[in-house]
């Protein structure tokens, strides 16, 4: 578990070491390689070509004829119907996933610095009655959860979910700073602090935080992307009017026959932000889904 | 000893208290709602009126023996196949990628972001796409890939996708492979990066082949990924609602116990709609628990 973190650098650098391994394939275990790259390449990346060419056909294009072609006159009609649909969703979706990552990322910090550096006796038993809560299906606590954020008076929609997004991503954002305590900050860093007569959070704050900034880079990409991809919650919380992305996108592409050229402009606006984040933050974004393997 | 216990309470409460917020936040929202659901779903409690008491495990036995059509086991049939094509196509791609990747070719860093980009797309976002792409029209009805098929004469490949009664959860799991593998491609990446060079040199002293090497050396130091990787694709597919949602919608023919659920809350029957949610709880429990002690004991030797 300790080591996830630490064991994602060497996944983003390439083999530097190995450098010399990659002449020594045979010739035609080269083309076989290059080959069954691209053959995945082609594939992994045709629902994204459906995705762009779709959206900028015209409604006349749109029949199963020629559906495969780019298309003959260029229209970004659809993108802006899919967008006055989408808009009011989606700038509430930021109101919902730029919270939900700060306040994640910060209870997230404070746990993993206690459960790595901090400990107390029974500290794993702890870290492991916390990390279940990620695993659950939220099914099992969706009933109750809805009638108790009610009752303690959290305004429906955007408010709600903040709160459930924040309590259930305690565990993952946890598990993450407790990995990247474990295994960047020294033991003896700490234990210098304390002989210089410092406390707990004295430490915390001008030791530890100082030194965590990967670390949140990490989780407030995961939890801006999960809280942001987020059907789930949003379905059983929220309504059109109030709601995320993912229910004003489901709403505009879920219809008996769905005008599939604003639908998937739709399903591309509503994936902007998150791609974006992955392709300027990619490098982290792979930290992040690293860390979220439980492992050794 | 009553000074040196304070001395080590003042060394961990201020931890303790630290964590206390979301130790009690947890305890309530995890435990105590999964007990409170526990406590639903052996009442009574079938319509918004409430309950009028308690009824033992009559509701799990429903599910099995009195569901109408069998419902409930037909969507743990399907939860079945989801589970198996899931996780075996996106461990397979995931593994072969990784091993494609591992030796360094060129544009490693291009081919690994391209294979993990899915993984930033939402369920509901792919489900758009995939369902133009599984178009269950064929011949000169024929959309999507079956278009593709058509076109090129594959026409025996054209098939009703999801569409097909028994085998439409298979076809369910193709976007979910798409989505995921590239996710187990960076995990067994990182197994492999992480098997010293030493052992692939000793083995090469030693004179192993190529087939080999990966048999006897690397494929075993891959066991814990592989492990991982299992759980998380599993627990994942236990749970999987938003794709099945945006694809299809709530219908029979794909309905899994996850979406069983929220069709049943659209009736009000909180009772049954506990009753499976706390079945979905044990299928992941039962997976999950072994894991986190195993995964504690593993570490704790380390």
């Amino acid at each position: 578990m300790t080591a996830t973190i630490a064991r994602d650098q060497a996944v983003t650098t390439p083999a530097r070491k190995s450098g010399g391994r990659i002449n020594r394939r045979s010739p035609l275990a080269r083309v076989i390689t290059y080959g069954l790259l691209l053959l995945f390449l082609i594939i992994v990346l045709m629902p994204a070509y459906v995705l762009v060419v779709t959206s900028l056909k015209s409604g006349r294009e749109i029949g199963v004829n020629g559906q495969w072609n780019l298309p003959q006159e260029w229209t970004f009609a659809s993108w802006e119907k899919a967008w006055t649909s989408l808009r009011p969703s989606f700038i509430r979706t930021f109101e919902l996933a730029i919270p939900v990552a700060a306040i994640s990322s910060l209870l997230g910090a404070a746990n993993g610095f206690v459960l790595s550096r901090w400990r107390f006796p029974g500290a794993d038993v702890v870290f492991t009655l916390i990390l279940f809560g990620m695993f659950i299906p939220y099914q099992a606590v969706m009933i109750p959860l809805r009638s108790i954020v009610h009752e303690i008076g959290l305004p429906p929609g955007i408010p709600t979910l903040v709160f459930v997004h924040c309590v259930y991503g305690i565990p993952i954002c946890t598990l993450i700073f407790r990995n990247y305590y474990a295994t960047t900050v020294p033991v003896e860093l700490i234990e210098a602090s304390r002989v210089d007569g410092a406390g707990m959070l004295r430490t915390f704050g001008s030791v530890i935080l100082p030194l965590s900034a990967p670390g949140f880079v990490v989780t407030v990409i995961w939890q801006f992307t999960s809280s942001w991809n987020d059907y789930l919650f949003a379905i059983f919380m929220s309504n059109t009017r109030n709601g995320p992305i993912t229910i004003a996108l489901n709403a505009l592409a879920g219809a008996q026959s769905p005008d599939y050229a604003a639908s998937m402009a739709g399903a591309l606006i509503a994936s902007l932000p998150t791609l974006l984040v992955y392709i300027v933050l990619g490098r982290w974004f792979i930290g992040g889904l690293m860390a979220g393997s439980v492992k050794s | 000893m009553s000074t040196k216990n304070t001395a080590r309470m003042r060394r961990w409460a201020p931890g303790l208290i630290l964590l206390a917020p979301s130790l009690i936040v947890l305890g309530v929202f995890v435990y105590g709602l999964i007990g409170w659901t526990a406590k639903l779903s052996l009442t009574d409690e079938h319509d918004a009126l409430g309950s009028k008491g308690f009824v033992g495990l009559q509701n799990f036995i429903d599910l099995f023996t009195e569901d109408i059509n069998g419902r409930f086991v037909h969507s743990l049939k399907n939860l079945l196949v989801f589970t198996a094509v899931f996780m075996l196509g996106a461990l397979l791609l995931g593994l072969l990628w990784a091993f494609l990747l591992e030796r360094g070719v060129r544009g490693e860093g291009f081919f690994r972001a391209v294979y993990l980009f899915p993984m930033a797309v939402s369920f509901v976002a792919s489900g758009v796409v995939w369902r133009w792409l599984m178009n269950s029209g064929t011949g000169d009805q024929a959309g999507g890939l079956n278009r593709i098929f058509h076109d090129l004469h594959l026409g025996f490949l054209e098939n009703p996708w999801w569409t097909d009664p028994d085998w439409g959860m298979a076809a369910m799991a193709l976007p979910a492979i798409w989505q995921l593998s590239g996710y187990v491609m960076a995990l067994f990446l990182s197994g492999f990066r992480g098997i010293p060079a030493e052992l692939r040199e000793a083995a090469a002293m030693d004179g192993a082949t190529g087939y080999q090497l990966y048999r006897h050396v690397i494929f075993p130091q891959l066991t814990p990924t592989a492990l991982s990787a299992l759980i998380i694709l599993g627990h994942m597919s236990m749970k999987m609602f938003d794709l099945i949602m945006s694809v299809s919608g709530a219908q029979w023919i794909t309905e899994v116990p996850a979406v069983y659920v929220w069709q049943t809350l659209l009736t009000s029957d909180y009772a049954k709609a506990a009753a499976i949610s706390m079945i979905l709880l044990l299928l992941v429990a039962v997976v999950i628990i072994p894991y986190l002690i195993y995964n504690n004991r593993v570490e704790r030797r380390s």
